[in-house]
Order: C-alpha cells, then structure tokens, then sequence
C-alpha cells in the first residue's frame, strides 16, 4: 500500500490540490494525510497509522475541505486529495472540531500522567497540549477497570487509559493475523481484551506497544524502567536473525532498556517480532562473558589477563593450518566476520563455517539469483515456500509475506514439510513425506501432476504446476524444511523449480543473524560444519575455534559433536555467553554483544546496514574485530587496522561486493545499500544439484518419518539469556496427523513413547495436528523437556522413528 | 389465529380505512401469511410477469417507477441499483429487516403478515439485477416475524417459488434467512453488511457511500429496506405508470406510517405519499383522530426518533421530504410520535437519547463519549440536578456531534425561523446526531421547561471551568 | 457440557454452508448456542471459533456487542420492557416500577426461582402498542399493571407444565427453523469463485474495462 506510495512519489503526474492557501502535489491515491504530511502540515491523529488500513474512528484528523461547495469537515485518513481541493488545517471549524475531540477523548481517560510509562512521549498527552481544550469539563465519573491486567506474559493492558483506536486491535488482525485481542462490548462500554483464559500470545505482541497512543499497554520489560527524556538511542539492525530488522536502541545509564521498530520500507515496515525486540534484555544477563577465561592444570578455568589469553588461544591456532577448524561467525559483524577471514586467510586455514548443520551449502547460497524482500513480496507474485514456518523462523519476513499474500494478490505455494503460518493462505500445499520433496519439485517441474507423489495430492500438484506456469514473477523462499532430513534434497527441489522457472529469485531463509555478512566476507570456507565435525571425531582436527557457536546444544547430532570435543587437542571459543559448548573450550575470549559495538550486518537480501553501539560491553568484552586483529598480531601476521573506519576500508579494498559501500552512509541509517557483485566463481545451481546425491532408504512400513524444525521461542541462547523470554520455551511434544491416531492406538494428549534409530527411546506428550502429514511424526527443536537432537544423524538421509502407546 | 400454539393478535396496531393500498393489501386478509392465502390473493403474480420480460427491462420499471427507498434515506431502489458496477461478480441482495428506529414498525407488520410478497419482491430485485443469494436480516427481537418468514420461505421452496430454476425457468435464487442478536445501529446498511460477515455491527466508513460496489464480503451488493422491496410484485402486476399515478412527481406511490404517542388512535397506515398531511394523520378521521381526550398537541416527532421535532406549527406539511427538510426536519422510516400537553418535555427527550446513546457502537468518538455524556448531563437535569452549565454543556457536546446549527422548526411562540436540514457531522454514521436531535429541539423549541428545572451557577462556579470552551449561542434560552 | 451437541452441531455445519464465507453463520449460531444452554457460554463460543476457523476472541467480539446474547444465565423468560419514547410518553416508568415490585427484584435481576429476568429495553417495534413488553421476544401490547400481573401468573403456570408451554425457554426464538432441500438448493459458492454473471442474463459484449 505505503510502498505503492512511495513508488508513485517520484512518478509525475500528481494531484494539484490546495492546503493552507499553498498549492501542492498529492500522489495518485495517496490519503490526504499523508500528502499534507510530506508537504509539511502535520494534522494530529490517533487511529491512523500508515501501514494499516485507515478506519476513521478517532476523528482527530478531521479537517475542513471544500470540494467547490463550502468546507465540511472530512477525516483526513480516509479521503484522497482530489484536484482543485481546498483544504484548511487551522480554520476555525476545524480547530473546534478539534479541541471538541480531545475533549471527548478525556472525558474517560485517567489523568494519571505522572505514573504512566507513556508520559513524556504521549501522543494523547502531545495533542491535548498542541490542539485541545487544555482541560477536561467531564464532571462525571470517568469509567473505571481494574487496572493493568496482564493480556500475555509480555503485555500489559491499562483499560482505562484506551481510547479504543483499534490500532492494537487492527494490528493483530489484519498485520499479524492473530486476532486474539478485540473489541468486547458495545458503545461507551467498549473495551479491548481477549477471550477469558485466552492470552495474547503473538509472537509480535510488543508491536501493539509500540503503536498504542497511550499509556494503555505496556511491555513487562520496560514497565517502570525509564523516562523517555532520560533516554539516549541509536539506529541500529537486528540481529536476532538474517531479515535484519530496522531497530531503534534505547537505552538509559548505560542499560539497554527498549528496542523499538524503524519503519523500514524495504525490510519491516516498522514491525518486529517479539524476540527482536525484546532479547536485548540477554546482553544484561548473569551468563554473559565478561573475562578471559583460561583452563589451568586441574582442569578449572580461572580468569586470565587479556594478553595471556590471547596468547594461549594464538598457540593453538599455530596448528598446521590443514588442522585447524572453525565453527561458527553468524553472530559477529560484518567487520569481525571480515577480520577473522583475513586472519584464517594469513594463517592458510582453509576451512571455516558459519552455519552449524542447520542451514544450507555455502555454494548453493552463491549460485543462486537472488530476490529483495520487495520483490518477494510485490503484488500479483508468486513465491514457493521451500523452507520451514518463517513465522517460526523469520517472524518479520512472514509479515511482509503474509501481507503480499492478503492484501496484494500474491499467491504462495507451500514447499514445507507440514503446515506453517501460512498455510492458510497458501494456494497450493505441498507438504512432501521426508525423503521425497525432490521427485515433488521433479513432478511439478515436469508437469506429471496427475497422481500423488510423496503424498502430496495430484490437485495440489497440478495447482502449483498452473501458478508456476502463469508468467507471474516467482520468488522462492529456500531454507530447510526439515532438520532431520538431507538438505541435498532441498537443492534438488530448487534445482528442478529453477529449471521450470528459469527467471525465478531466491530468497534464503537461513536464519542465523549475520550468516549473509560471513558468507560475503568469505568466513565460509572449505568443508562444512558436518564435516568438520567428522574429521574431528576421527582425529583428524588438532585445533577447533567456535565464534559464538554452541554446536553442543544447536548442531543437529549431538552425539557427533560430543565426539569431536573429545577428540580435538584445542578448543577455543570466542563467545558473548557461557554455554554447553563453551564449557568444554580451552580457553574462552569474551565478545561484546548487540548494542556494545559499532558494526554492519547484511541481511538475507544481500542488504548492509548498520549495527551501533548505545552501551558498553560488560568487563573486558571486546569487539570482534579487535579480538581477531590482537590473535594476529600474537601470531605475527600484524593486520594494520586500529579502528573501525580501517577495518571497513580494507573489506572495501578486498571483497568486491563492498567495493562501492559508501560506510558514512551506512551509518546514517535508512534502508541500505545491497552489496554489489562478487568475483566468486560458483557452479551453477543445476550443475550443484547434479552434483548431489542423497540415498533416501524407503519408507519402513511400521515407522513414521520424523519432521524437525524450529519453534521462536526455544532454548536457544539468545531467549534464554532474557529474562521476559526463557519461560516462553514450550515442553517438547510429539504432533502427528490425526489419521495415524487409530493405526497406532494412541490418544490426543496421552503420553506415548518414541523410539529413535539406534533404539533411543523418549516418553512425550501426543498431540494430534491437521497440519502433519500421514505417516509424519513432527517434534520441535531444542524445546523443553526431550531433546530431539539426540535422534538425529548427520549422516543419515531421512530419520525414522516409532511410536507406541503408553 | 394461533402461531406455535399461541393467539397471535392479528394485524395488532394496524388501522384500515378506505385510501388505496399496495403493501398493506392483504393485511385484513385471514391467512395472507401462508403461501395458500397468498396465491388467493394474487401471489407470485409479479414474478410471473417479470420473468417474462428481460432482467433488464425489470430494472427499468422499477426506476421508471421510483420507488423511493423506506428505510429512511429515501433513495429511489432503481437507481441504488444501477450503482453497480457492470462486470463484477457476484452480486448479493440483503434485506433490511433490522428496523428498530423508534417509532417505526412497519417491517415488522409487513415480514409477520405477508412474508411472500417480500419473498417476491426479493425474486424480482433478484432477477433484474443478475443475482442469486439473497440474505434476508430479520431483527433478533422478532421472534414471530422469524417464524412466519421461516415458514414461508419453506413453503416457497418446496413450491418451486425459490431454489433453483424458479418456475421452470433459468433464474435460481437462495433466500437465506438471517437473524440479528440486537443492536439498533445495524439497520445502517454498511453496518447491516458487516454484522451479516459475522461482525461487530459497527458502520463502515464512507466514501464509498453505498455498498453497491464493495459491500458484502467486498462484493456488489444491494441493500433494500422490507417495505421498498414489498413494493416490487404490485409494481411488476400492474406497471410503473399505474405506481406513478398514486401520490406526486416526488413521491409516487404510498407508504406506511406508524403514529403513536398521546393520539386516540395510534396505528399504522398505508398513505398516500406526498400529498398526506401531518394534520390529515393526527387529526384526520381516516387516521388517528385527534388528540386523547381533553388534550392539545404540544409537539411530534415527524419522522422517527432521529427527527428534530415539529410543533403544532408544521401541522399542515405533507409528508412530502422536499417539504419537510426546509422545514428543519426528515421523514425518516416513516414514524410519529405525537406528545401531548402533559409531556415533560426533557424527561422525553431523554427517554430518545438514552436510546441513541446505548445504541452507540463505539466505533468513533464523538458518538461513543458526546452520546453518553448528552445522556449523563441530561439525566441529572430530569432529576432536578443539573445547573445552567449544564444546558450549556448540552449545546457545546452537541457542537462537537453536530458542527453549525442545527436544525430545527419556525416556531411563532418563541420568534424562531427553521433551520433547514440536513446538519454538519464529525460521526460516521446518523447514531451520534441522532443522540443530539432530541436535546436540541427539546432546548430550542421548549427552553422554559429547562430553565425551570435547573439551578443557577456563575462563571465562578468551581465544579467546572470550561478553558478553551467553544462559545454556543444558547438560541431560545431566555428569549422568551 | 456446553459446546454444541451432536445433533445441534450438525445444523450447525448445514448453517454455515449456506453462507459464501463461514463466518456470516457466527450469530445464527451464536443463537443456537443460547438457545441450547439458555446463554452463551466460553466453551460454546470456542466450539464455535473451531466451526467457523477464526479465534475464541473474535467470537466473543461479536457475541458482546449483541445485546440479545447473554453471557452469564438468566431467567428461564427473559422480560424486557420497553423505555423508549412512544412507551415512556404512555407509562413505561411507572410499568417498570410495578414490574420491579411485582416481581421483587431490580432491573437487570433475576427472580430467585430462575424463572424471571427483568430488563429494560430499548424500542420493540411496537410503538403504537405502547406500553409494550416481549417475553422471550414475543410481543404483549397495550400492557396495564394488571395485565403485567396476570401474564407473570400464566407464565409461572406454564412453567411447571411438562410439554410445549405458548413461550419457550429463553434462547429460543424462532420455532420454526428454515430448511433448504438438498435437490432445490443453487448452493453457496464463495465470493471468489464466481467470475462471470448467472446464466439467466445476456452476455454482455465483451467490454474491456481494466
């Protein structure tokens, strides 16, 4: 809709129109509103919010409009400027109608401004003083609710002080799509709220927050914690995962205290997730790092001097380079990402990867023609799901899809391994049995849609086969489907929709923060973390570094990395928090985090922005770069950089998909540039993909096929370390179609046991899921309770599992 | 008559006399509910012979006809058709069966008493404008109506009137009937599309003004009040010029009007449209006849509790809009409320906007929190607490509902010329003025029975200071 | 248990299909949930919220701005008396008040025995009836103190009556249900799905408009 505008900003002809006695331009189909706004003439207002549809309840942006026949007053959210228009903001009828609002909108609205959160920064409290009456004449009793009651465990709702805009309302629905908060009742007895026993329970809840134009919801992390003029920000990205969200830092005495949405039209439109807004409460927590740490003779780590620490760790890395492994990076910056590839480049290390088994090749990643998030979700497109739940995954992204798919005419085909948050509005769903979604994408691609193919209907075929076929522009989404399954059948799925779709754009889901800045700064390297961890366990790995990878607990076969650990000589870790993994570690060099150092991040479109610092690293933290330029020098390759600004001008220099980044630019916020070409010579995705060769055993007729994938809130590190968040990390389950209830002889809801290959056996709660596929058995990853990490294996295909009552 | 096992009073409130009659035809007829007392009275007459002419050609007779619509906007149901856009499929009908307006209660008699001739006029809409899924909303609260309704959309199904191939022909229609749960403001037809999606009743905003092209489910959609589509099989029996020859130019054909109050003879009646007077109704023999005994009108409301009242003044008005609005009021859905000299004027005006401001659906402000506060201050000066400020506290809310003068009627007594309709709106939707009409005409038309009753504050008084208060010209107050 | 029974939810399914998009059957069923329990309780509306796919929280949005819909119990007849203005000018106040004294409890109670709730309305469409009253949404016209006396007595009367009594338990409106026959049904097709106009209108000459 906004970015429609937008486009259409710097299209001629306009709409000649006037506004207090000045002759402007409106664009065609742009909300009066708005084109008052970019000329200059701010009209208050409450409900309106640009990326929501207008519903004109508020009334404040009434103004007088004369459309040859005398002014009315006409809300300035609903109508569009039309030629020879005149308007007038500041006339006599409109400012009454406007004192007249205010005063009606404080007829019940509590004056307890001192103790509100809101005061300060409240655009009720803004108005009453620019445009209102200056008192309320309301001598009746105001109405009355018992005060903030908790809608979610994030949110607080303060009935009293809504004015009712339905912006909280209107976001759940309509951006979100989870109406779990509405109106109640009727009349001057309206109230928002949700259904008894029924929280609020969005993954984007905070927006709510964000938007409400009082003090009438609150986010538990930042009630009572400051006063906006007590706080200091700063633009910066989110790095919780690679959509990279605009965000806005706040912080008061050197505490990050809120991070809020910057209305990105590229990226996020202003929205966030939950976990992007709220896990900078992990940066303040008890796990952080804030020490050298060095492992003594008796095996206790005990805090070292910077200088000796580094030493310790440079003496490891004087491994023969063919020895030394590196796991992880996704976390860091793109400067540290670059500082470490040119210190593993100066000590001929050759092989380094950020993903931890859970993404996709660093090869296929580069063959592929790559799509903005715009052009994913432009109007009238059609985008294939060949990825797990993005609302799991890449909370924001999904709103942008979810809104191409409701709003603009998008069509979505589901590729994914059960149904996600968008099956509903998916126009094909093809949710492929583990093992098979490559001879699906085959079929498709050979238009042999006329029966089932790894158990997906011939309908559903023949529908995506129609869509692809429509000379619509397509988008598709790539990540992985399914944990427990070989991402080489990923390849080949695309490989056969590219070779069908020629012009289509990928967009790569992977969701790890930072993973597209390792990648372009060559940090991914060599073999992959599965086969680094392999060569460990076989002893073939003298020295293994971990930049923020906690593989013990996030790479999808335990047991593999547990042998690896045992086996290596070195273990070094560079890390922001103390983990399972880093616990083993020889020696750990503490990182600083989010919000501590100046950086970039480059998002899953290839788009830099910037990442900044608004507080200082705990202890001895250091920025990444730094740490990687100090080992250099212990390792006497001396890499000339004292500062940021050097750093940034050697990955200009050296990597030519930054070549022409202007970093000042950067800096200075907005959406970014995207990197530019690089000079990596890739095979092409069909010539990968042929390359590829998965042995997928067939379909044991008693077993189900296990689906793994992620869940938002889980125990990964960075919810866990926040305090608001870690409890929101459900119990492990295990979700099967109803279907295969009977066959099996289990109940919804009863405890059943599950026995993985190798004869591991777990106990789980049952739950039946419309959107499991026959034969399927979905557990979560890294949840509460049963860790489904250790049934997986990296080398088999498929995993199957089985599944007895009792 | 029995309905369920219960006596159902027949035709109760509704008063034959001798003046043509087009939708209230059969009202005296026993059995005109059941499709066999239908069908003996000249039934599905319409539909037969406008299924022999072109869709288009339906259409046409009934704009040529002007069927001015009942609900209370008055627009004429061809021409709302013909808003529809030409290629866009489907279309949908909905019948408005929601009345509430105080006052009025026509629909009811019409849906309770002759269900087929509304289900007919749903068919020949229906085929004329190319669509085939109508649904009927009967308000919640009418039990019999549903009933009767139910009963025979039942019979017409079986009887091959509704479904598929109706009269053995291609056009197919489902009727389906829907009812309401209770809420005044779904009678406003964006409000009526909503509430029929399943939603919160609250009115969708405007432009677009009609839901001709984006209506139910964003689709084209007609909205047409019971009564106006109760007109369509007389119209098609008998043609558009034998329509045109009752009543005037303006407004051809007759309507139904419902008096009540302090009349001898409350009822509802089929007149003459146009050329009836308010006298003629109140006073008339034909009609209510007068006064209740030893009792002199004071003042009425013309036309459903939204109207600004008229007094004994405006008696010789037709029921004619064009005359009625430069009068300072509307007709509205058709609905007098006649007081008589013992009425306590602000304590009846209070019983209107105690309705208006509970029938408030709170979506936008001026409505949601003006209604319920001209309710509060209202209240409290029926009680014999309110003060001078309070009337001017009236008059500012109302301001805000309401900006520039509203209108009301000439009233020799007190020296007052009318204001002409219609009024300046910061609402959505007609509730919120609604809730104002009654306070206003009550306070400019009867300013003594007001200043009676409050007690005198200054400026100095310390319950309230109005800073920045918008300055009202308190019209009548102290004028006479 | 107050979800819809089988057989309710069985008319239920029929309900919704009669609508191009499922959420339009959310007040008929809304009323059927009543009508089964006497009000509308949270396990009816989340058995609605799975008929028709949308959330427990939007059923209940509609449900409460519905006044017809109650959400806690009432009396088995539900007596709402009318306040507005043709019932005022005759007597609504002073009906009010006997009907309080009558009956022993305030507007908005409920007698003890569960037999009454007492409400006051707002208009009833029977404005020339006034004052006028509706017990379970039926009609009594013209009502003087006396008769308000009398219909309590036949209502308790019937009451205690096994069978069908003239007016039935709260919830229930209409008695007799509209049924479509399967072989006379056009069918409801949703909006999307229909792209060109029914067969009985002419083609019209293809007109490029957008």
């Amino acid at each position: 809709m906004t970015d429609t505008a937008n486009e259409q900003a710097e299209a001629p002809p306009g709409i000649s129109f006037t506004i207090n006695g000045a002759t402007v331009e409106a664009n065609p189909g742009e909300l009066l509103i708005d084109a008052a706004e970019r000329h200059g003439v701010y009209i208050p207002r409450f409900c309106y919010h640009p990326r929501m549809k207008s519903v004109g309840m508020c009334r404040m942006c009434l103004v007088d409009v004369d459309r040859g026949r005398g002014a009315r007053l006409e809300p300035a959210c609903m109508i569009t400027a039309a030629p020879d228009m005149i308007v007038d903001t500041e006339s006599d009828q409109t400012q009454r109608a406007q004192e007249g609002i205010l005063d009606l909108l404080l007829v019940n609205h509590p004056l307890d401004c001192p103790v509100c959160d809101k005061g300060g920064e409240c655009p009720l409290q803004d108005q009453t003083v620019a445009y209102g009456p200056g008192e309320s004449r309301f001598v009746e009793e105001k109405r009355h609710y018992e005060k903030p009651i908790p809608i979610s465990d994030l949110v607080y709702l303060d009935r009293e002080r809504c004015i009712l805009c339905d912006r909280c309302t209107r976001f759940a629905s309509d951006v979100a799509g989870d109406p779990l908060i509405h109106f109640i009742d009727r009349g001057n007895e309206t109230q928002v709220n949700t259904f008894p026993d029924e929280p609020f329970s969005s993954y984007f809840s905070g927006n709510t927050v964000q938007i409400c134009p009082v003090g009438a919801l609150t986010a538990e992390p930042y009630r009572f914690k400051a006063r906006p003029w007590d706080l200091a920000e700063n633009e910066s990205t989110a790095v919780v995962d690679s959509t990279g969200a605009r965000v806005v830092l706040q912080s008061s005495r050197d505490e990050l205290v809120r991070v809020l949405g910057v209305d990105s039209d590229a990226v996020n439109w202003s929205w966030l997730s939950d976990k992007e807004r709220f896990t900078y409460e992990a940066n303040g927590s008890e796990e952080r790092l804030t020490d050298p740490l060095v492992r003594s003779e008796s095996g206790e780590f005990a805090t070292a001097r910077w200088a000796d620490a580094a030493a310790f760790a440079a003496e490891a890395l004087q491994a023969d380079p063919s020895l030394i492994g590196v796991i992880g990076g996704a976390r860091l910056p793109v400067e540290g990402q670059f500082m470490w590839s040119t210190l593993l480049d100066a000590l001929g290390v050759r092989d380094a990867d950020p993903q931890i088994g859970d993404g996709l090749e660093t090869e296929l990643i580069q063959s592929l023609p790559r799509a903005t998030i715009a052009e994913a979700a432009a109007p009238g497109g059609v985008v294939v799901l060949l990825s797990g739940d993005l609302k799991e995954e890449l909370p924001t992204l999904y709103l942008r899809l979810r809104h191409a798919a409701v709003e603009d005419g998008a069509s979505l085909i589901e590729m994914t391994a059960r149904a996600t948050g968008l099956s509903r509005f998916a126009k094909a769903k093809l949710h492929a049995l583990p093992g098979t979604i490559d001879d699906v994408a085959e079929a498709v691609a050979a238009g042999t849609t006329s029966e089932t193919v790894g158990g997906v209907d011939a309908a559903e075929l023949a529908m995506a086969a129609k869509l692809l076929g429509s000379g619509r522009p397509v988008t598709v989404v790539i990540g992985r489907t399914n944990l427990a399954e070989d991402p080489g059948l990923i390849t080949k799925a695309a490989a056969a929709i590219h070779r069908l779709v020629p012009e289509a754009k990928f967009l790569p889901a992977l969701r790890r923060g930072n993973i597209h800045g390792a990648i372009e700064t060559g940090l991914a390297r060599g073999r992959t973390t599965t086969e680094i961890l392999e060569d460990a366990a076989a002893g073939e790995v003298e020295t293994l570094v971990l930049l923020g990878a906690d593989p013990l607990a996030d790479f999808p076969d335990r047991a593999l990395v547990s042998s690896a650990f045992d086996m290596v000589e070195n273990l070094v870790a560079v890390d922001t928090f103390a983990t399972a993994s880093s616990a083993r570690a020889d020696v750990i060099l503490p990182a600083a985090s989010f919000g501590e150092v100046d950086g970039s991040f480059v998002n899953l479109e290839r788009r830099i922005s910037p990442l900044r610092a608004k507080v200082t690293a705990p202890g001895q933290g250091r920025a990444d770069w730094m740490i990687a330029a100090e080992l250099a020098a212990a390792l006497d390759h001396d890499l000339n950089v004292t500062s940021l600004d050097e750093v940034r001008t050697l990955l200009s220099s050296t990597m030519p998909a930054f070549a022409d980044i202007d970093w000042s630019n950067i800096d200075a916020g907005g959406d970014g540039p995207l990197l530019g070409a690089t000079n990596a010579v890739t095979p092409s995705l069909a010539d990968i993909a042929a390359a590829t060769s998965v042995a997928v055993p067939a379909v044991d007729g008693y077993g189900l096929r296990l689906v793994v994938d992620r869940k938002l809130w889980d125990l990964g590190t960075m919810v866990q370390q926040s305090q608001s968040l870690a409890h929101l990390a459900a119990d492990t389950t295990l979700a099967l179609s109803p279907a295969d209830f009977d066959a099996l002889g289990v109940q919804d809801g009863s405890t059943i046991t599950v026995t993985g290959p190798g004869g591991a056996t777990a106990e789980l709660e049952v739950s039946a899921s419309a959107g499991v596929p026959r034969g399927v058995a979905h557990v979560p990853y890294r949840m509460n309770g049963f860790d489904v990490g250790t049934f997986l294996s990296a080398s088999t295909a498929v995993i199957d599992v089985r599944v007895n009552a009792g | 008559m029995t309905l369920g096992g219960k006596e159902i009073e027949r035709a109760a409130g509704f008063v034959a006399n001798d003046t043509p009659k087009i939708v209230t035809s059969r009202f005296d007829v026993e059995d005109s509910h059941t499709l066999v007392g239908y069908l003996a009275t000249g039934g599905y007459e319409g539909i037969r012979a406008a299924l022999k002419k072109k869709p288009e050609e339906v259409h046409a007779q009934i704009t040529e006809a002007t069927v001015l619509g009942r609900g209370g906007a008055g627009f004429p149901a061809g021409v709302k058709w013909g808003f529809m856009p030409k290629d866009v499929w489907p279309r949908y009908l909905v019948v408005n069966g929601d009345e509430s307006e105080p006052g009025t209660y026509k629909d009811r008699l019409l849906m309770e008493l002759d269900p087929h001739q509304l289900i007919e006029g749903c068919l020949i809409a229906s085929y004329a404008v190319g669509l085939s899924r109508c649904f009927l909303y009967v308000r919640g609260e009418m039990a019999v109506a549903q009933e009767r309704i139910a009963a025979a959309l039942n019979d017409a199904y079986e009887a091959g009137y509704v479904g598929r191939n109706i009269l053995g022909t291609d056009f197919s229609l489902d009727i389906v009937l829907h009812w309401g749960a209770g809420a005044y403001v779904v009678g406003e037809e964006t409000a009526l599309i909503e509430s029929l999606e399943g939603n919160r009743g609250m009115p969708r905003l405007k432009p677009p003004y009609f839901p001709a092209a984006i209506g139910l489910y964003g689709k084209p959609t007609i909205v047409n009040n019971v009564e106006t589509l109760a007109n369509l099989p007389w119209i098609a029996t008998n043609g558009a010029e034998a329509y045109r020859a009752i009543g005037t130019e303006t407004s051809p054909g007759t309507r139904m009007v419902a008096v009540s109050g302090h009349v001898k003879r409350p009822g509802v009646y089929e007149i003459i449209n146009g050329t009836t007077t308010f006298r003629d109704l109140i006073f008339g023999d034909d009609y209510c006849g007068g006064m209740r005994e030893g009792r002199t009108l004071k003042a009425f409301v013309p036309g459903g509790g939204s109207a600004p009242w008229f007094l004994p003044d405006q008696l010789d008005l037709p029921f004619e809009a064009s005359q009625v609005g430069p009068a300072g009021s509307m007709l509205g859905s058709g609905a007098i409320m006649v007081m008589d000299d013992t009425t306590d004027i602000p304590k009846a005006a209070h019983s209107l906007t105690r309705f208006y401001a509970h029938e408030s659906c709170g979506k936008c402000v001026p409505c949601r929190e003006g209604g319920t506060w001209l309710e509060r201050i209202l209240g409290r000066i029926v009680d014999g607490h309110g003060t001078t400020r309070d009337l001017e506290m009236l008059l500012e809310v109302g301001e805000t509902i309401c900006p520039g003068e509203f209108p009301h009627a000439a009233s020799e007594r007190l020296g007052l010329e009318a204001k002409p309709f219609p009024y300046g709106m910061t609402t959505i939707c007609f509730v919120g003025p609604s809730a104002f009409a009654p306070v206003h005409s009550a306070l400019t038309l009867f300013p003594e029975e007001f200043r009676d009753r409050v007690r005198e504050v200054s400026d100095d008084d310390p319950v309230a200071s109005p800073v920045g208060a918008v300055p009202v010209e308190l019209k009548g107050i102290g004028a006479s | 248990m107050t979800r819809l029974h089988a057989a309710n939810e069985l008319l239920a399914k029929e309900v919704i299909a009669r609508y191009p998009v499922k959420k339009s059957a959310l007040i008929p069923l809304l009323h059927l949930v009543q009508e089964q329990n006497g009000y509308v309780t949270n396990e009816g509306m989340s058995h609605l919220a799975e008929l028709l796919d949308i959330t427990s929280a939007e059923v209940l949005g509609t449900c409460s701005f519905y006044e017809m819909f109650k959400l806690e119990p009432v009396g088995r007849y539900v007596i709402n008396v009318c306040g507005t203005m043709s019932c005022q000018l005759l007597g609504a106040d002073e009906l009010i008040h006997h009907a309080e004294e009558r009956l022993g409890i305030k507007v908005g109670a409920t007698t003890d025995d569960g037999l009454f709730t007492l409400e006051r309305a707002e208009c009833q469409a029977a404005c020339t009836e006034a004052p006028c009253l509706q017990v379970n949404y039926r009609h009594e016209f013209r009502v003087t103190h006396d008769n308000f006396d009398s219909l309590v007595d036949r209502l308790t009367a019937d009451s205690k009556k096994n069978g069908s009594a003239a007016i039935p338990p709260h919830g229930t409106l209409s008695q007799t249900r509209q049924q479509i026959p399967a072989g006379r049904a056009v069918g409801a097709v949703a909006p999307d799905e229909v792209n060109g106009p029914p067969v009985w209108l002419p083609i019209d000459e293809p007109e490029e408009t957008s």
